[in-house]
């Protein structure tokens, strides 16, 4: 069976400076695969890239069996990939029915998308309550919440995710991480990139850590949770 | 001061002139963070377009009938030069400095200036630019040239119709979307290069449209047009607030009701006398911005600068 999604040997440099130094991983339909590691280890980098919002130097990328190679980001959407990024990046301005509906941007089913907005708003209550309401005025839990269901719109075959919990309470960042175990337990394609470790490798079917770029590990979530030198340098234990 | 009531309309009229121009300012840095200096000759060659219309006409023909070809024209003109500037002088600077593309387009304006003195029949002067002959029209205590007619119409309906195609419509949307965050919007889905196309587009149909109303108010059009008329809409865009098309607006119209109040009444201010009439309306214009930049330098309906959470 084919992976959903097939990276092989990604490298992604700015300027002279490689950030992603050739690494290879799969994703199959229905699971989630998680990126783990610390800042700078080029995660985001990685999502970026398979988002088409940066050329990869080298190495390729296969979505659905089709070559992904410096194709423009907004052509990558429309192939079935969707991203949330880093830091929510919500349309400040403009309501949170708006930015639903921007997620929605490609599709020509004007009812099949208002019955989105509206499973969005039974999944995430507080967003329908505040519906008219300008999305940079939220906390950053409802923003998180809002991202994901952005991203969620374009009914995407595979959603990636990138730091989901970043900058939550502890409440919210469980909240979230239900929400995905959620998602899964529906049969969605995730691949997630987190520093809360324990949360994403809990999760996760498999998981990948990240450093300077490289791949240094792979296992199962179970695995790596329980590894020795993983959970010395990720899970803050001695 | 009773002629209050007409200087205020003669404002309003200058204002919505140069309202119309702003917008390809405010629009194009609203999304790229460019600022087209040369927007005023797209404005100009909007102009020099309907003067060729004109020009191709039949003697005698009405101008009321040529008008709508005249339009076109213009705009045709205005769009394809705007167009074609994004595509060739500012696309490929995309990600350079910001000093690059504005360096770039001061030089496109110098080019477009050059080109028009040069290649257009008898351009080295102003061209006479036809008008509607007759009396002036009365409506209670003003009354304006029968060419402001145009503008008066035209300037409302231009708005109403952009604040419904960026509010409304499915690319009006694509457009906010884009102008606060580009990358995103393109993980939407929405193709941003077109959209920054567009704006370009649109920016150039509204000078190319006020270009008309420029010369059927001043009888002429001249290659130099632009750059006086380019200031002053750049201004107007400042002062509303750059990147908001309302703003745009508003302040061209708060500028050309400045521009008309000092002409008129600055030189009645004992001990100013030497600085009414015409001559002084664009100091005082500048003077107003900076004004404005010193008290409210994100201009009157300008946005905070920062809204990113």
């Amino acid at each position: 069976m084919t992976a959903l999604l097939q990276v092989e040997d990604l490298k992604v440099a700015y300027g002279k400076i490689e950030a992603v130094k050739g690494i290879s991983f799969t994703v199959q339909q229905g699971e989630v695969v998680t990126l783990i590691g610390t800042n700078g280890a080029g995660k985001t980098t990685t999502l970026r890239t398979l988002s088409g919002l940066l050329k990869p130097a080298g190495g390729k990328i296969f979505f659905d069996g089709t070559p992904l190679n410096g194709i423009g980001a907004h052509k990558v959407v429309a192939m079935g990939l969707a991203h949330s990024p880093e830091g929510r990046r919500l349309f400040p301005r403009l309501t949170i029915t708006e930015n639903l509906q921007l997620g929605a941007f490609l599709r020509k089913d004007p009812d099949g998308v208002q019955q989105d907005i509206n499973m969005c708003y039974d999944l995430f209550p507080i967003l329908g309550e505040r519906r008219k309401q300008a999305a940079g005025t939220l906390s950053g839990g409802e923003q998180q919440m809002l991202a994901m269901g952005r991203a969620l719109m374009s009914r995407p075959k595979l959603l990636m995710l990138d730091e989901p919990s970043m900058g939550l309470s502890p409440i919210m960042m469980q909240k979230i991480m239900e929400t995905i175990r959620e998602l899964k337990a529906q049969g969605t394609t995730i691949l997630l990139v987190e520093q809360n470790a324990q949360a994403a490798l809990s999760i996760a079917n498999h998981g990948h850590v990240m450093e300077v770029g490289k791949i240094v590990l792979s296992g199962t979530g179970e695995e790596l949770l329980h590894d020795e030198s993983v959970r010395k340098a990720y899970l803050g234990e001695d | 001061m009773n002629d209050l009531p007409q200087q205020l309309a003669n404002g309003l009229l200058l204002g919505a002139l140069y309202g119309l121009i702003a917008i390809g300012y405010t629009m194009v840095y609203g999304i790229v963070q460019l600022l087209n200096f040369a927007h005023g000759e797209i404005f100009m060659i909007g102009g020099f377009g309907a003067l060729t219309m004109w020009l191709w006409m039949p003697d005698g023909t009405n101008l009321a009938v040529a008008l709508p070809l005249m339009i076109l024209m213009a705009v045709a003109c205005s769009v394809l030069v705007a167009v074609g500037a994004e595509r060739f002088a500012y696309r490929p600077l995309r990600g350079a400095p910001r000093l690059a593309p504005l360096i770039t387009a001061i030089g496109l304006s110098i080019a477009l200036q050059q080109a028009i003195w040069a290649w257009y029949p008898d351009a080295t002067k102003a061209r006479p630019f036809p008008e509607f002959t007759g009396s002036r029209i009365e409506l209670g205590s003003v009354s304006i040239q029968r060419g402001d007619l145009y503008l008066l119409i035209a300037a409302p309906v231009c708005m109403i119709a952009l604040g419904f195609f960026v509010s409304k419509t499915r690319s009006g949307r694509a457009m906010q979307a884009t102008s606060q965050d580009p990358d995103t919007a393109k993980l939407m889905g929405i193709n941003t290069d077109r959209i920054i196309v567009m704006a370009f587009a649109i920016g150039g149909a509204f000078a190319a449209i006020a270009a008309i109303a420029h010369g059927l108010r001043y009888g002429n059009v001249d290659f130099r047009m632009g750059f006086i008329a380019g200031l002053k809409a750049f201004t107007a865009a400042v002062l509303g607030g750059i990147g908001n098309i309302y703003g745009a607006m508003i302040g061209g119209i708060v500028l050309g009701v400045a521009e008309a109040m000092a002409t008129a009444y600055v030189g009645n201010i004992p001990g100013m006398e030497q600085f009414g009439g015409g001559s002084w309306k664009d100091v005082w214009a500048f003077v107003l911005l900076i004004l404005v930049l010193l008290l409210r330098p994100q201009g009157l309906l300008g946005e905070r600068v920062s809204d990113r959470a």
